[in-house]
């Protein structure tokens, strides 16, 4: 069977339950299948962390795998497996999967039936996407993750849905069919070339295995590097997204429901970074190395454009949803410097970024189901009504602007350590970043839940409940985990990094013996290991 | 001719027979009802189809025949377009039936001028001489030109018939006398001759322009830029099941013998006629999906948008290549069962001639109609390329032959405009899913359509999960064509 399989299934499985077995007048019957099909699928997928060997390296480090022939007169192989990249991307959607859900039972009030079906076969589109070793099943999987979302937008979502909806699916619509064509560029080359173009191929047996064109990426002309590299850059910077390709992204953010945002942020912003991580660098490592300085200078200018739109925001959705075009920024940063600090930072950020960001469109949406408003001037002192929501804001906060002890820290700090070992002026601006970063965040918190609780409105809100902090404390717990013991998180995602690393830059741990320090157990320790390397 | 010959067109022979009578039956006093002018015309089809696969296997060497001195081939590539057809007219008889038994004009002669286009297609795909292309697309042609003006008391549709028919007049002459010119200077109709005497000629500017004015009736026909200006008109006018029938089997025999010609006379050729048509793909990729984003008439709006379907299989001829032939045979079949479904769900909708055709009438189908619903948001996912549908692996060949024969501009091209082309297919989803209409009568369905809604979602599903049997198929139907040209083999 496969366990990967499985944990792709399960969703798809609970999905056509309630499709077909569940009335739709039972909205109670809808949300336990789903929520027991999610909290199933997280713990099957848990079972993946302790039998995973990450200290495997090279080609074993594909871990799980499970090679089918599907197409076999297209050379399309059904072929799965994953390495300690995947394994946290996949522990991050099956865990955020249960949240969204559980997260969803009071904000969905219509339509309980087709929602919960779109949301658990998103699931299965995502996590696919993260398993799919062959390029043609990692294509099908990528586009069918757009359907669901766009629904999930379309009908639930805010008041202009419908213009939200569209613009997402035909923003990745376009880059995605790019990407397609780079893939079939590739394909090309590892069998018999493109002979009007003058593109001599290799005459290998055609397929499309990530992993054989892992192998030969560094054959590739650095000409049609550039164009192939061009396509995969529109494919995965659109969704991650990169400035200026990043408007679709408040648009969805605002409109979608809680859940939807959540999913968003968590993991679909994320299939832009792992295809830049598992296909673009180690695929395209002249292109990647041409290309620098230009895709640095977009995530420099993502980041703190990111960070200036979200201080001047009235909207807290909005405000978050344009701080994580900042943090992606990080992230696209860390990974092109090239280093495996930069990288594993890059990489930790990917999940840190989906718990933190994940956990402010969670508490942005409690507030909003309370008051319907999401305007940050409707709201003030609402510490003093609400101290619970108040304590777990600031904690998510404190995670997302990099406080130490916290999450987000452990993986900027990584990334500006990479940045400054390619170049200081990089991590100085980053650095600008982080700045701005608290800024927009303490100043929205002190807006929110500072001050005199002078709006009547807010006088009787409601604390949280008990499922909201079901929800909630495991992200909190999350946060707190990863900032103050990152080594196990890090040690999973070493040897991919060095693989990437070695297939961008041959030599580069010939160069660099003592590559980088040893990973900090705790962030202070951390930060005085690091300053003396 | 000897008898072997007349075996070869047995389908035909009977097909002939069948429409004779379907004709003659209410003339000669048999005034049977429309349900017994539907089953005579579904008993018909079935029968065409056994004789098509015991035909297929009494004829030895099957790659190699053909008869009727090099005029008529039986081979994979043209039983395959065959049972494609039967099995496309089986389906609009199975539409038509609402249709027919609302309108006050009788079924027979309907069926009739439907078979007669069936058999004058099944012409087209086995011609390999451009005589007896021309005589199967003549008759198709002047069958449709009947068939869509059947609303003869509606202004709109004699209009459709009109234009339908003095623009099909006019590009029948163009196509006749650029076949005229081919003929001039190389002495042959036949293909494989034509070939032959191309790759001794260089530089004739009476062929070019004989190559030129085929070329533009061909692109009429399958309706491609700039010679589309006739589709939407027709399309909108014509009676819906007709619309389905233009949109897809007519269409499709289009390809079939534009791929036939460029692929087995043409090769040599290439060159000079590859850019024109790669400038007219891209304009008819660019006009009909931009064009669509306006219309408010889901016919309209369909017809432009196979427009732009012509531009995509378009892809497949100027490549050249053994993917191309095949994107032109996965890309037919899917594009004619999605396309099938779709107008299988307008018919839906349509409770009295024009009616329901707005793209507004679509609003809350998915209370009204779950199923249907669901079914048209496949088909629409599916002409847009998207997978896990069979419009996917569709556009995949057709994209991938472009690549492989250096025609990677019209690829972009080609990528951006179907991600445009989902734009207006969303705004029936939209109508859908998005919006509640106020229409709250449920849709009442007959089990035909029923059946005709199965078939196409088994079809567009089928092929996008599990392609490999098709492509089995089809790469043995592609072998006619491919080893008779000089393309180029997939990889090694």
């Amino acid at each position: 069977m496969g366990i990967l399989n499985i944990i792709t299934y399960i969703p798809l499985i609970g999905a056509l339950v309630i499709l077909f077995f569940v009335n739709k007048s039972n909205a109670r019957a809808i949300r336990i299948v789903a929520t027991a099909t999610a909290i199933i699928d997280f713990l099957v997928s848990l079972w993946l962390w302790p039998n995973f060997d990450a200290s495997k390296s090279g080609d074993a480090m594909w871990q799980f795998q499970f090679k089918r022939e599907w197409i076999p007169s297209l050379h399309v192989n059904y072929h799965f497996g994953i390495d300690g990249i995947s394994l946290l991307l996949i522990l991050l959607t099956t865990f955020m999967g249960v949240i969204a859900i559980v997260s969803s039972f009071t904000a969905i009030t219509y339509r309980e039936k087709e929602y919960y079906t779109l949301l658990l076969l998103l699931q299965t589109g995502m996590i696919g996407t993260f398993c799919a070793l062959d390029f043609f099943l990692f294509y099908i999987f990528w586009e069918v993750m757009l359907v669901p979302m766009y629904f999930i937008i379309g009908i639930w979502g805010g008041a202009r849905k419908l213009y939200a909806a569209i613009k997402f699916f035909l923003y990745t619509l376009a880059g995605s069919v790019l990407m397609l064509l780079s893939i079939l560029a590739l394909y090309f080359f590892n069998d018999g070339g493109i002979p009007f173009l003058n593109i001599a191929g290799l005459g290998n047996d055609p397929t499309f295995s990530v992993l054989k064109f892992h192998e030969i990426g560094h054959l590739i002309p650095p000409s049609l590097q550039f164009w192939i590299f061009l396509g995969f850059f529109f494919g995965f910077a659109i969704k991650v997204p990169m400035f200026p390709f990043h408007t679709w992204l408040p648009d969805a953010h605002v409109e979608a429901p809680t859940a939807g945002s959540v999913i968003l942020a968590a993991v679909l912003l994320k299939m832009g970074t792992y295809g830049f991580v598992r296909f673009a660098l180690p695929i395209l490592p002249d292109a990647t190395k041409q290309l620098v300085v230009p895709i640095v200078v977009l995530s420099i200018i993502g980041i703190i454009y990111g960070a200036l739109v979200s201080l001047v925001q009235k909207d807290m959705k909005k405000l978050v949803a344009y701080s994580s075009v900042s943090h992606l920024g990080f992230v696209m940063l860390g990974m092109f410097a090239l280093n495996p600090m930069g990288l594993r930072g890059s990489v930790l950020q990917m999940i840190n970024h989906g718990i933190s960001t994940g956990a402010l469109f969670l508490l942005v949406g409690v507030i909003y189901e309370r008051r319907h408003t999401r305007l940050i001037s409707e709201y003030g002192g609402l510490a003093k009504q609400m101290p619970m929501y108040a304590t777990l804001f600031l904690i998510a906060a404190l995670s997302s602007m990099g406080l130490p002890a916290l999450n987000g820290f452990i993986g900027e700090f990584t990334i500006l350590l990479g940045a400054a070992n390619r170049s200081i002026v990089w991590a100085v601006f980053a650095a600008v970043g982080i700045v701005l970063g608290a800024a927009y965040l303490l100043w929205l918190y002190q807006r929110v839940f500072w001050g005199p609780l002078d709006n009547p409105a807010n006088q009787h809100v409601p604390d949280m409940n008990r499922r909201e902090l079901a929800i909630m404390l495991p992200l909190v717990a999350l946060m707190i985990w990863i900032g103050i013991a990152p080594k196990v998180f890090f040690d999973i995602i070493e040897q991919p990094v060095d693989y990437i690393v070695r297939k961008v830059e041959p030599t580069y741990f010939d160069k660099n013996p003592v590559t980088y320090p040893a990973v900090p157990t705790a962030p202070a320790e951390g930060h005085h290991e690091v300053a003396e390397k | 001719m000897n008898w072997t010959d007349a075996v070869f067109i047995l389908p035909e022979i009977i097909v002939t027979i069948g429409a004779s009578l379907l004709l003659i039956a209410p003339v000669a006093g048999f005034r049977g009802e429309q349900r017994t002018a539907k089953w005579s015309m579904l008993a018909l089809l079935v029968i065409a189809a056994a004789s098509l696969v015991a035909c297929s296997w009494t004829v030895p060497g099957l790659a190699q025949s053909s008869g009727f001195a090099g005029m008529f081939a039986l081979d994979a590539f043209s039983i395959f377009f065959k049972f494609l057809f039967i099995l496309t007219i089986a389906i609009i008889t199975l539409l038509s039936d609402e249709f027919l038994s609302q309108s006050r004009y009788s079924a027979w002669e309907y069926y009739s001028l439907l078979a007669f286009a069936l058999c004058g297609m099944m012409f087209m795909a086995s011609g390999v001489h451009l005589a007896s292309i021309y005589v199967g697309l003549e008759l198709m042609s002047l069958s449709s030109y009947i068939l869509a003006g059947y609303y003869k008391n509606q202004l709109k549709s004699t209009e459709a018939a009109m234009k339908y028919f003095i623009l099909g007049a006019v590009s029948s002459a163009i196509l006749l006398y650029g076949i005229s010119l081919i003929y001039g200077v190389t002495g042959t109709l036949n293909l494989l001759r034509i070939a032959t005497a191309l790759s001794t000629l260089v530089n004739n500017d009476a062929l070019m322009f004989g190559v030129m004015l085929l070329g533009a009736g061909l692109c009429f026909k399958i309706a491609a830029a700039p010679f589309h200006v006739w589709v939407p008109d027709v399309y909108e006018g014509a009676p819906t099941p007709i619309t389905a029938f233009l949109s897809t089997a007519s269409k499709s025999a289009a390809f079939a013998i534009f791929a036939r010609i460029f692929y087995v006379a043409l090769p040599h050729f290439q060159i000079d006629w590859s850019y024109v048509l790669a400038t007219i793909a891209a304009l008819s990729m660019i006009v009909g999906n931009v064009a669509a984003i306006t219309q408010d008439n889901i016919k309209r709006l369909l017809a432009y948008s196979s427009i732009g379907h012509a531009g995509y299989v378009l892809l497949g001829v100027i490549s050249l290549t053994e993917m191309g032939v095949r994107g032109i045979l996965v890309y037919s079949v899917v594009y004619v069962f999605a396309t099938l479904g779709i107008w299988a769900t307008v018919l839906v909708l349509e409770r009295h001639e024009y009616a329901g055709e707005k793209i507004s009438d679509f609003e809350g189908l998915h209370r009204r109609a779950p199923l249907w619903a669901l079914a048209m948001f496949v088909f629409l996912l599916s002409l847009g390329g998207i997978p896990p549908t069979a419009g996917f692996i569709g556009k995949y060949f057709l994209f991938y032959a472009a690549v492989q024969s250096g025609f990677g501009w019209l690829a972009v091209i080609a990528v951006l405009m179907s991600a445009v082309s989902m734009y207006y297919y969303l705004r029936i989803v939209v109508a859908m899913y998005l919006r509640d209409g106020d229409d709250e009568v449920a849709v009442s369905t007959s089990g035909s359509m029923k059946l005709v809604l199965a078939v196409c979602i088994v079809v567009t599903l089928g092929i996008g999960l599990a392609p490999e049997w098709l492509i089995q198929q089809i790469t043995s139907s592609s072998q006619w064509v491919v080893t008779r040209a000089s393309v180029i083999p997939n990889g090694r």
